[in-house]
């Protein structure tokens, strides 16, 4: 096993009942080439300052819950190496979320709002009887939305869009990739009422294709693809348009 | 729960914070000289209209040192706005899919390269020989 070397660990702390504002703390940690940038903030945790805040689950870039900034650019923690930053790093809570404390972010507006705004379940034309089956559908309908429907809500594209962070008014590019999940659906009809969202400046027209969001996106969703290709949806439901060229009606 | 006095930070200066972001703000500026460039070119259209002698002066104009200087600045910028445009290109496109997989956007952004390069060469011809 190879013998542990030891990183500089910049934390962003922030103590709501002490600070008015966050600082920088650092700390010595040791590290084998294995270590995540997680396992790096726990041996924190463990050894050295038990107060040090910050959410995890898996471990294993599924969850969602890990996400940081690290130097700067949104990543899962524990998708990220302690060793590719040697000899410093700076860990500080995702972008454009108020920081709650330490490294820990207020995720309410995403949870309450946006989320569910953008009605993220299926919506078929006409309900049928569990007796009747399931809602068939092939392969090639599947693709249609299977890369959007990997999200896994960890909110490092909106800690990557800077206009979410200009106007947290706007949907942003996880919410807004969800909408296009399920209107791309074939079991879907719903579209029609997902619309007034989609074509809203706060939907799909907050959008100016930075484009960072599906650079970042652990889970190659392509939130950017998502809401631009739905540009010319709009535009085209704005011309009245959308109705004739969706086979599927609406909901 | 108790409401808990959360940190918002301050969003000024954020293009400079990242790479990613300067890249961005360079694409959305050098649309600006893009704008002004075709601004002049319909000018010497107007210009046309009134006359050789109108065309003329607006020709002479362009000839000036201020003018050729701008012209070549607005050449490198239109040339990156070009660039980042079949960049971005994919990510407007629909979803293409050819025998049940996705489109490469590499394709996307190359036929862009090709369009491009098709379209230049065309005028170029036009405007040399006929």
């Amino acid at each position: 096993m190879a013998e542990p070397r030891t990183i500089k660990i910049e934390v962003l702390r922030y103590n709501p009942e002490r600070d008015l504002e966050p600082h920088f703390q650092t700390f010595e940690v040791p590290f084998t080439p294995d270590t995540s940038v997680l396992q790096g903030l726990q041996y924190i945790k463990d050894h050295l300052d038990g107060s040090l805040t910050f959410r995890w689950s898996c471990r294993m870039a599924i969850c969602g819950s890990c996400g940081k900034m690290v130097n700067g650019k949104p990543v899962l923690s524990c998708h990220t190496f302690l060793r590719d930053y040697y000899p410093k790093v700076r860990i500080e809570p995702l972008d454009h979320f108020p920081i709650l404390r330490d490294l820990a972010i207020d995720q309410t507006d995403f949870v309450n709002n946006k989320l569910p705004s953008v009605k993220p379940y299926l919506m078929p034309k006409d309900e049928k009887p569990v007796s009747e089956g399931p809602f068939l559908q092939t392969p090639a309908q599947l693709q249609q939305y299977y890369q959007y429907s990997q999200c896994i809500n960890c909110l490092l594209c909106y800690a990557a869009c800077p206009q979410y962070g200009l106007n947290a008014k706007f949907t942003g590019p996880a919410a807004l990739a969800l909408l296009h999940r399920y209107n791309a659906d074939s079991r879907d009809q719903g579209w029609e009422e997902r619309a007034e969202l989609l074509d809203a400046e706060e939907g799909v027209w907050g959008c100016t294709l930075v484009g960072y969001c599906s650079e970042v996106c652990p889970k190659q969703v392509d939130p950017a693809h998502a809401i631009n290709q739905n540009k010319v949806n709009s535009a085209m439901d704005y011309f009245g348009l959308l109705k004739f060229l969706m086979p599927r009606g609406g909901a | 729960m108790a409401q808990v006095k959360a940190y918002v930070r301050p969003m000024q200066g954020w293009w400079r914070r990242n790479p990613y972001f300067v890249r961005y703000m360079f694409r959305e500026a050098s649309s600006v000289f893009l704008a002004i460039y075709a601004f002049i070119l319909l000018v010497g259209l107007a210009r046309l209209a009134q006359g050789e002698a109108a065309y003329n002066a607006w020709l002479t104009a362009l000839a000036s040192p201020a003018s050729v200087v701008f012209h070549w600045f607005a050449l490198l910028t239109v040339g990156y706005h070009a660039y980042t445009w079949w960049q971005v290109a994919p990510k407007s496109a629909p979803d293409i899919r050819i025998g049940g997989r996705p489109l490469s956007q590499m394709v996307i952004t190359a036929g862009g390269w090709l369009a491009t390069l098709g379209a230049s060469a065309l005028i170029y011809v036009i405007v040399r020989w006929m």
